[in-house]
């Protein structure tokens, strides 16, 4: 029995780790979309994060929960002079504003010779424990899910719902978006370090636009109006392809190609029949239950 | 002669070419219901949209007591006690009517972030206080069995209702409600009425804009007429009917 669970766990370990840090960064996008706002930075924050630590790692010798706090705090400085500009940006012109930001990073790593351009940083020690990054998600949980039902969750909710009324009950919205912007920096630039000190190696093609996408679909699959459905979202379609391994020689496509069809597949099921994501299926089958029954 | 709670001084606001707003003077005193009057396109919403500091005066002034409050961003201007509803109606759709009554609060809730992360009793009492008050005000505007409906189920009438709780839960100085009857039936527009009179009996001031002339010259202490922007007119209820500039403004010119 234990000898199979711990076959399991040396098999899929990756797997493991990589719910637990899509999980993270589906969480930072949730994060500003909590109040409504369609920023897209988070692969620049975590590819500041995970450059930050490595170098911290590599060259300064830093202890290693030094190095993670480190990539907590530099995306969250990062994003306070880049909120203040963009956040005055509404929907669609906000996303674009803040995709740009997530292209300078990686085209500025690209260019940057000292940590080797287009090729990145590679043998980095690998310093991240499985544990390590579940304990991380599970404070990010916690934190957002204490917001809920306080003035400062309710101030978030009133934002998404209609910006200019909730102004006039008092809330400063600016302020409130500002900090959930930080808040999501802080998030995926934590991942970004994770990620770097599991797969031992950086490189600026790990953050790109469709990085960003990812944890967006993340997010939209699992259900952008609940603290914790962003994380089921990025456990469901970071184990799909798994599963979907075994399926791939049967029906004659490639792994890769499988997957891609298979997310965009679900993504545009979860739009269509389950709009608020996948926590809303069990309410859903509900009602087409109770729908179908006669009285 | 007390202090006005509100006091707009010459004050101007254009679009463009169009003075919506054209050297308007206004004072409302602590606890009176002061009716804004006057055609359509008279400029009435936009005096609510510049106290409530959604539009910024062009030119002159707008205090509240001693303070000048325009140039203030709109959280800034609620912060001072002055609440709202609109004359579209904007509640916030997908939350349910008490919700949309707690985020009313948000300026009164005294909540530590700290006691919510540390999981203690005080901060479940407090959101529990906050959920409790917002029913409270709820069954004060005839709501109680609609509380956990969502805004967007509720009827246009409730929806106005649910605005005015909303408002209340801030325990403003200053409460500004703009046409709180549109699409209302008669017997919503009596206990409107008679909320607008308690309201202003607990020394709250109600600056109403109302398409409803009988229920204008009902509730109000004291009456201004807009028209094209200016004030033609100002007094009490039998005056301001008596007045002729009014009467031409309403009515049109007899020649």
């Amino acid at each position: 029995m234990w000898e199979a669970l711990a076959s399991f766990y040396d098999t899929y370990q990756s797997t493991v780790a990589y719910v637990g840090i899509n999980a993270l960064l589906a969480l930072s996008v949730y994060a500003t979309l909590s109040c409504g706002q369609l920023a897209l930075g988070s692969s620049g924050f975590a590819a500041i994060g995970a450059y930050a630590a490595a170098l911290l790692t590599l060259h300064a010798g830093w202890p290693f929960p030094l190095v993670l706090g480190a990539a907590l705090a530099l995306p969250a400085l990062v994003a306070v002079p880049l909120g203040l500009p963009v956040l005055r940006l509404k929907g669609v012109f906000l996303a674009i504003a803040t995709i740009a930001f997530g292209e300078v990073v990686r085209l500025g790593l690209v260019n940057w010779q000292y940590v080797n351009g287009a090729q990145g940083i590679v043998a980095i020690p690998q310093k991240t424990a499985v544990w390590m990054i579940y304990l991380s998600l599970a404070v990010a949980l916690f934190v957002l899910g204490r917001l809920r039902g306080s003035k400062w969750g309710f101030a978030l909710e009133a934002i998404r719902e209609d910006e200019p009324a909730a102004r006039t009950m008092g809330i400063p919205t600016a302020r409130y978006k500002l900090t959930m912007l930080v808040l999501g920096a802080a998030l995926a630039g934590l991942a970004g370090a994770l990620e770097a000190h599991f797969t031992f190696m950086v490189a600026p093609n790990g953050f790109t636009f469709g990085r960003v996408v990812d944890m967006l679909v993340f997010a939209v699959v699992g259900g952008a109006q609940l603290y914790w459905a962003p994380a089921l979202g990025a456990a469901f379609l970071t184990i799909l392809p798994e599963l979907l391994r075994d399926l791939a020689p049967k029906v004659g496509i490639e792994p890769g190609p499988l997957r891609l069809m298979v997310n965009g597949l679900v993504l545009l099921l979860v739009i269509l029949f389950l709009p608020s994501g996948l926590v809303s299926l069990p309410r859903r089958v509900r009602e087409w239950s109770s729908a179908r029954s006669p009285e | 002669m007390t202090i006005p709670l509100l006091r707009l001084e010459d004050v101007h606001r254009a679009f463009g070419g169009v003075r919506a707003v054209d050297g308007a003077r206004l004072s409302v005193a602590p606890g009176e219901v002061h009716g804004l009057i006057g055609p359509n396109g008279a400029g009435k919403t936009s005096v609510i949209n510049l106290v409530s500091g959604l539009l910024v005066p062009t030119a002159g002034r707008i205090l509240l007591g001693e303070a000048p409050i325009h140039g203030l961003a709109p959280h800034a201007v609620a912060g001072l006690g002055v609440a709202r509803t609109f004359q579209s109606i904007r509640l916030f759709p997908d939350l349910s009517a008490r919700d949309n009554v707690v985020v009313g609060q948000h300026l009164r809730r005294r909540a530590s972030l700290a006691a919510r992360l540390l999981l203690l009793p005080s901060a479940r009492a407090e959101a529990q206080a906050a959920r409790d008050q917002a029913a409270a005000l709820l069954a004060r505007v005839g709501l109680s069995d609609r509380i956990r409906e969502h805004a967007r189920n509720l009827s246009y009438g409730e929806q106005r209702r649910v605005e005015i709780a909303r408002a209340l839960a801030s325990a403003p100085r200053l409460l500004l409600l703009d046409e709180p009857t549109a699409g209302m039936n008669p017997v919503e527009v009596r206990s409107m009425a008679a909320l607008i009179r308690q309201v202003a009996a607990e020394g709250r001031s109600v600056l109403l804009v109302e398409h409803n002339v009988r229920l204008v010259m009902q509730v109000c202490d004291r009456i201004t007429v807009l028209d094209f922007g200016k004030v033609i007119a100002e007094g009490t209820p039998a005056e301001v009917s008596r007045d002729p500039a009014v009467i031409t403004a309403y009515l049109g010119d007899s020649r």
